[in-house]
């Protein structure tokens, strides 16, 4: 039996099923999505934390360190609150939504980006900062220069983000609910088709899953490999 | 830059000739110190500097390890905030004049890119790129212009550091250790180079161990023990006639703290 829910597995990923494409697609698109904004919201915010002074800075990276490790259902129960009906943003009637399932994913990778761009950006501040002191470097030519020369290890971090928004599945299968055709990503389509034996589906999407998070950890170690290479980290 | 570097190779055939002496001391930037302290953790440092650097020369600055060579120069350049006294550079506050001033340290910091994008980045806007690239042919690097820096060998990566430090133009460069642990040909080219900078009248402070190095290209010394400059006199009275006790058990090769 095992067998045959593998070979078909392997049917419906060759044969480019039209409801594994749709599923996959949705999922690539919620996950870049939330990536995006994650980037956007935790770059700054990391980089601010690395190389400004200001008063509560160490209670500030605490915070982001421990919003690393939330709970995806807790994020997904908050973000829930907040969108219903009842909720203070009820009035956008975004619940089971995408939106819904990108602002969910973006409330949990945006302090893993945050977090990790500190790490990269303290860790270069640290060696360039009595540098470009001497040379008399302002902010304004100093975070741009941050950013580039940890572009490789920044990569790194936003291919992380990716592999937890993609593989994500508590907090979406709150705020969105599943729904057929409208909100089913790869996660939660796994643990519907499983709890209802439909195994094929469910490895088909379980195979794509695992070389998606293949792929992205591909990537990484080949752009670390040839940053260390370069010693460019 | 062109005109630069022909002055450069005037001067150092000049020199060769035994014709031009320098006589760019005039346009040479003055530092006055005065009851300059500073304190870290509450641990005194530098305790009541008084130093005037006016001569025509460079500027060696001697003393054991932990004396406060390398704080008396960050103090100078800006980089540390003394406690007391105050530091001026021809007449104005140093704070003022940070652009004129350049530093090479002595562990090179370099960027994570090549070694021409570690020059271009920290040249002056509208350097004209023959600029640089002449500036990388005087310290050897031209052909590996385009290697990641931190990939360069000890020597290379520190004659990358002056080279950056040189591209700003800088009227006062502070070096500190820059031939430490480097095999005597690294030496010598750095050592050409300082000397060709000072002849174009920048004023400079060379933090160094090397006795021999101080006699071959120094003007005047700095003596410091513990945090305190014990001596600023002339080269050659100090390699003769030391007066503090510290520096005459330095000079003998004596273990001092």
């Amino acid at each position: 039996m095992l067998t045959d829910a593998f070979a078909e597995a392997f049917h419906l990923i060759v044969s480019g099923s039209d409801a594994l494409t749709e599923i996959m697609a949705l999922s690539i698109q919620v996950s870049l999505s939330a990536l995006l904004a994650s980037v956007l919201l935790g770059l700054p915010i990391g980089t601010a934390l690395a190389i400004s002074q200001f008063s509560g800075k160490r209670i500030a990276i605490t915070i982001v360190n421990a919003l690393m490790g939330l709970p995806p259902v807790v994020v997904g129960l908050v973000v829930y609150l907040m969108l219903s009906r009842s909720g203070p943003l009820g009035v956008l009637e975004l619940l089971y939504t995408p939106t819904a399932m990108v602002i969910a994913q973006v409330a949990l990778i945006t302090p893993i980006i945050a977090a990790m761009t500190h790490q990269v950006m303290s860790d270069l501040h640290d060696e360039y900062k009595d540098l470009f002191k001497s040379l008399g470097i302002g902010t304004g030519r100093a975070v741009p220069a941050y950013i580039w020369d940890a572009r490789y290890s920044l990569s790194t971090t936003v291919l992380a983000g990716f592999g937890r928004a993609i593989s994500e599945v508590g907090a979406v299968m709150i705020v969105g609910g599943n729904i057929d055709h409208l909100t089913r990503v790869m996660t939660t389509a796994i643990a519907l088709e499983t709890s209802r034996g439909e195994l094929a589906m469910a490895l088909a999407l379980g195979i794509v899953l695992l070389m998606l998070a293949l792929i992205a950890n591909a990537v990484a170690t080949w752009i670390q490999g040839f940053a260390q290479r370069n010693a460019y980290v | 830059m062109h005109s630069v570097t022909r002055m450069s190779n005037e001067i150092r055939i000049g020199i060769e000739a035994g014709i031009i002496q320098s006589n760019q001391s005039s346009h040479r930037s003055k530092i006055a110190v005065r009851q300059l302290s500073l304190s870290l953790g509450g641990v005194p440092l530098l305790r009541d500097i008084n130093l005037d650097i006016r001569g025509n020369g460079i500027t060696m600055v001697l003393g054991a390890n932990g004396a406060g060579k390398s704080l008396l120069l960050k103090c100078l350049h800006g980089l540390l905030k003394p406690q007391g006294g105050e530091i001026k550079i021809d007449g104005r506050p140093h704070f003022e004049t940070r652009q004129q001033q350049a530093m090479v340290f002595q562990r090179p910091v370099l960027m994570r890119r090549s070694v021409l994008a570690n020059v271009t980045f920290a040249a002056p806007e509208n350097t004209d790129s023959r600029e640089i690239a002449d500036l990388l042919n005087r310290v050897h690097l031209a052909e590996i212009a385009n290697v990641p820096a931190r990939l360069l060998s000890g020597g290379e990566q520190q004659r990358l550091a002056l080279a950056r430090a040189l591209i700003t133009k800088p009227s006062i460069l502070f070096l500190d250790e820059p031939t430490a642990s480097l095999d005597p040909a690294s030496a010598l080219i750095i050592e050409r180079l300082i000397q060709d900078t000072s002849l174009t009248g920048v004023r400079i402070l060379f933090i160094t161990h090397d006795i021999n190095q101080a006699k071959r290209l120094g003007q005047d010394v700095i003596f410091m023990h513990r945090g305190e400059i014990t001596e600023h006199t002339d080269k050659n009275k100090f390699f003769t006639n030391a007066e503090s006790r510290e520096a005459i058990a330095y000079l003998s090769g004596e273990l001092i703290l």
